[in-house]
């Protein structure tokens, strides 16, 4: 037990990440973030105050307990540490890596208030890390199986988690999966500089080993319907995502040279074509490449354009830095590796040559109004503020919604306007027994509440199977 | 893992694989088609399924090599086994339940006809087909195709059937009068070409649209196509689309898209490739 005082826990400094050095990794796809070292992850642990009435576990969509999981560290007890995480996240390693902390569990941290907040995200990640490595250490024993049967719709964070709980519970569980490769957006678009993908595969091997069985290539909707599925299992999960990619809707959008962000990082990430020496799959390696969006997506698509050789890869944005709905690491991470912040600028239309090739996005300059519904200040165009950015390739990165690929084959399943999928409190839809989570039903939120969803289902779905 | 059965070669380029597929080859309509991975890092290309026989499992690929990855599929020989295989994907074809149907084929497209030619014979549609390859030992799927009817074979030079273009027998076909609906796949050209042809005689036309695909599930884009002015994804809103509406142009043009990785690709894979980064 360390005997720090109060005083001194104030006075210990954030620690920083140790990190690839900006230039140098902009030119590779390896992982930026280091790693906390044993080291300054207790002299970050230490800066705790283990507050009593703790606002980062309510800020916490999953509420991890996370003055408990630091205390560990602190005592230097990290099987402790990693227990207690693990009993109130499946996938930390992950989260620990992509949730937004700013927001969430870092922006409610009282030290926040004066300073700054102790870096939840950053010791998630270590004690992940350290369990990660050391492998199966204690083998949980298998549950006595139930006899019950669950077919999980996707193998997102909401699925994944999804059927590592039911499996805990000793339910007979089937993930299908429509892409060749288990992950969801974990494997197909974030890229492995920012979540290396061996992490996902080691998460999905520990289901594989829990007796969770994976089915690939199975895309519900066309293999199998929501019907015969459900007439060969006790229960469903649904759990496909909102993976339809929306365009702007500006003439020269079909030119050659435009993708939406989700094939543009498919090509580069699940089909690995940023290893071109290697690669089956191409993608054009622009020179310019204006990446449309400010969120986490088009982050990693601007970041993904400059590794992948672009001399100058810039994002396209209306509003300004403040308003992006990206992590703020990735924001600051993608200024040091030399990205270029066209703000305030809206696209108006793709110019492209007579073979319709693309050459540059004609934009118009924004100023910031009133603010909207959203409580963010509307941007309105400057008037004959237009003018063409050169590129030669366009990455359009302005959202997902629901893809009707599934939910048009089953109209029973009530959807709401934007076709997501409505759930009641315990994430069940308006069919018994077939439960819904994450993207589909949120509508494109984030890895850590598809998680939850994922979680809270499998309660929800082992309760239904126990009065089924 | 999906093994090879039975493979044959029917052309010059292109080549018959029977691959183990049962849940697909069970249910699978015309019209539909797979997405598949030879092997490991393998590129996902879509092909149609051109048969399938649900008593012994398999479905029927019938392919053209014509780049690297079809290259390596139809080099893979009897019991090797294909790594993943997806579908059936796309929309079946819309069938007509009686009249006459027009079904025009070029090339390997002739493969993804026959299924469609099967179905509306089997639903007592009269069945008029025109085929067409470059010379005769291009021509495949005829002996298929004669047992559900009419055949009239087209080739370049005149070496089977009659000489020239398909469209120019689908044509008389139609001036003969009678055709309900023509149904044409094959190189865009072709398709294109057909299309102007039905046009003034107001037949709906119905063409099965080849563009690059990525996912087959509608989550990446990359497969879009304008169809009456619209944006669609062709392996979820398709593959098939009303001939008259489709921008044959635009389709055209993205199939260049990757065209010098391509290239360096088949080069490479011809042992000639100098290009080493
Ligand atoms: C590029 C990118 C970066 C992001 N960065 C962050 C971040 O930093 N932090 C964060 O919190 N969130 C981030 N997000 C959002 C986050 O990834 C999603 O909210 C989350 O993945 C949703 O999880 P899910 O399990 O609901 O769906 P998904 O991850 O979308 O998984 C759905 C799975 O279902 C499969 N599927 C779809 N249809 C079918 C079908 N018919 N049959 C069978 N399977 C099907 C899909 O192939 C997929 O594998 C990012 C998203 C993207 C695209
Ligand atoms: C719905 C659909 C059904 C198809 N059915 C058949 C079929 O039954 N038999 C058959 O032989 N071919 C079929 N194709 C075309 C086949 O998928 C391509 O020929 C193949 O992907 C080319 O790959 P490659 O590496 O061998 O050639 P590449 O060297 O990559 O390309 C050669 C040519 O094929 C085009 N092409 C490249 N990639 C694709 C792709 N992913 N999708 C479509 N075209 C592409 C290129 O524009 C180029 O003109 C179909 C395509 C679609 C979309
Ligand atoms: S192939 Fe990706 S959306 Fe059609």
């Amino acid at each position: 037990m360390s005997t720090i005082s109060a005083k001194e826990r104030m006075q210990i400094a954030r620690q920083l990440m140790p990190e690839q050095e900006g230039l140098q990794r902009s030119g590779n796809f390896k992982e930026v973030n280091l790693g906390f070292s044993e080291q300054l992850a207790v002299l970050e642990a230490q800066r705790c105050l283990q507050c009593k009435d703790a606002k980062c576990i309510r800020g916490c969509p999953v509420q991890v307990n996370i003055p408990r999981f630091i205390q560990f560290i602190t005592n230097g007890d990290l099987a402790g540490a990693a227990k207690s995480l693990a009993s109130d996240n499946a996938l930390p390693c992950i989260s620990g890596r992509v949730c937004p902390q700013e927001e969430q569990c870092e922006g409610s941290c009282i030290r926040g208030a004066k300073g700054q907040p102790v870096a939840i995200g950053y010791l998630e990640r270590f004690v992940a890390d350290w369990a990660l490595n050391q492998g199966s250490a204690a083998q949980e024993e298998a549950p006595a199986p139930t006899g019950k049967k669950v077919a999980v719709i996707g193998a997102g964070p909401a699925g994944l988690t999804a059927a590592g709980e039911l499996a805990k519970k000793g339910h007979d569980v089937t993930i299908y999966e429509a892409l060749h490769k288990p992950g969801g957006v974990l494997v197909y678009g974030i890229p492995e500089f920012r979540l290396p993908k061996k992490i996902v595969a080691a998460e999905v091997d520990r289901l594989t080993k829990a007796g969770v069985k994976i089915e690939c290539n199975v895309v519900i909707g066309r293999t199998y319907t929501i019907p015969e599925l459900q007439a060969q299992f006790d229960a469903l999960f649904i759990a496909n995502g909102a993976g339809l990619p929306v365009f702007m809707n500006v003439p020269g959008e079909n030119f050659k040279g435009v993708y939406a962000a989700n094939e543009y990082l498919t090509r580069v990430n699940l089909m690995e074509a940023y290893d071109a020496e290697s690669a089956n799959t191409p993608v054009l390696i622009g020179q310019r490449v204006a990446v449309v969006g400010g969120g986490n997506v088009a982050m990693d698509a601007v970041r993904t354009a400059k590794r992948l050789g672009a001399e100058k890869a810039m994002i396209v944005y209306r509003r300004t830095k403040e308003e992006m709905p990206a992590r703020a690491e990735e924001i600051h991470h993608a200024a040091q590796e030399g990205v270029d912040f066209q703000l305030l600028v809206a696209p108006l239309e793709v110019v492209g040559d007579e073979k319709r090739w693309v050459t540059g996005l004609k934009c118009q300059r924004m100023e910031l109004g009133e603010p909207d519904a959203s409580g963010r200040r509307k941007p309105q165009p400057v008037a004959g503020s237009e003018f063409v950015l050169d590129c030669d390739v366009v990455v359009v990165a302005i959202g997902t919604k629901s893809n009707p690929l599934l939910t048009a084959t089953c109209p029973e399943l009530k959807l709401n306007k934007w076709g997501n999928i409505e759930t009641d409190e315990n994430g069940m839809t308006s069919l018994p027994g077939v439960f819904a989570g994450g993207d589909i039903v949120r509508g494109a939120a984030t890895v850590i509440l598809a998680m939850g969803d994922g979680k809270n289902a499998a309660q929800a779905i082992d309760r239904y199977l126990k009065t089924a | 893992m999906h093994t090879i059965l039975a493979k044959k070669q029917l052309s010059p380029n292109v080549t018959r694989l029977d691959v183990l597929a049962p849940r697909i080859a069970e249910i699978k309509k015309p019209g539909q088609f797979v997405i598949l991975r030879a092997r490991e890092g393998d590129e996902r290309i879509p092909l149609t399924i051109a048969d399938a026989d649900p008593t012994q499992g398999t479905i029927a690929l019938v392919i053209q090599a014509v780049g690297k990855s079809t290259r390596e599929i139809v080099a893979m020989e009897v019991c090797d086994a294909i790594r993943d295989i997806s579908g059936p994907l796309g929309h079946p074809t819309e069938l007509i339940s009686s009249g006459r149907a027009l079904c025009v084929g070029g090339g390997v497209g002739t493969a993804v006809v026959h299924p469609i030619a099967k179905a509306l014979h089997a639903q007592g549609v009269q069945v008029t087909s025109v085929i067409g390859g470059r010379a005769k030992e291009w021509v495949i799927f005829e002996e298929e195709l004669n047992r559900l009817g009419e055949v009239i074979v087209c080739t370049d030079d005149g070496s089977h059937g009659r000489k020239g273009f398909v469209t120019d027998a689908a044509k008389e076909v139609l001036e003969a009068g009678g055709i309900d609906v023509v149904y044409a796949v094959g190189p865009v050209p072709m398709m294109r070409a057909v299309a102007n042809l039905t046009r003034p005689f107001g037949v709906h036309t119905i063409v099965s649209l080849n563009p690059v695909m990525v996912d087959g599930t509608g989550m990446c884009g990359g497969c879009r196509v304008d169809v009456g002015g619209e944006t669609k994804f062709a392996c979820v809103d398709g593959p098939e689309f009303d001939g008259h509406q489709v921008d044959f142009d635009l389709l055209a043009d993205r199939l260049q898209t990757y065209r010098e990785f391509e290239q360096r690709a088949n080069a490479c894979a011809d042992g000639q490739c100098r290009i080493r980064r």
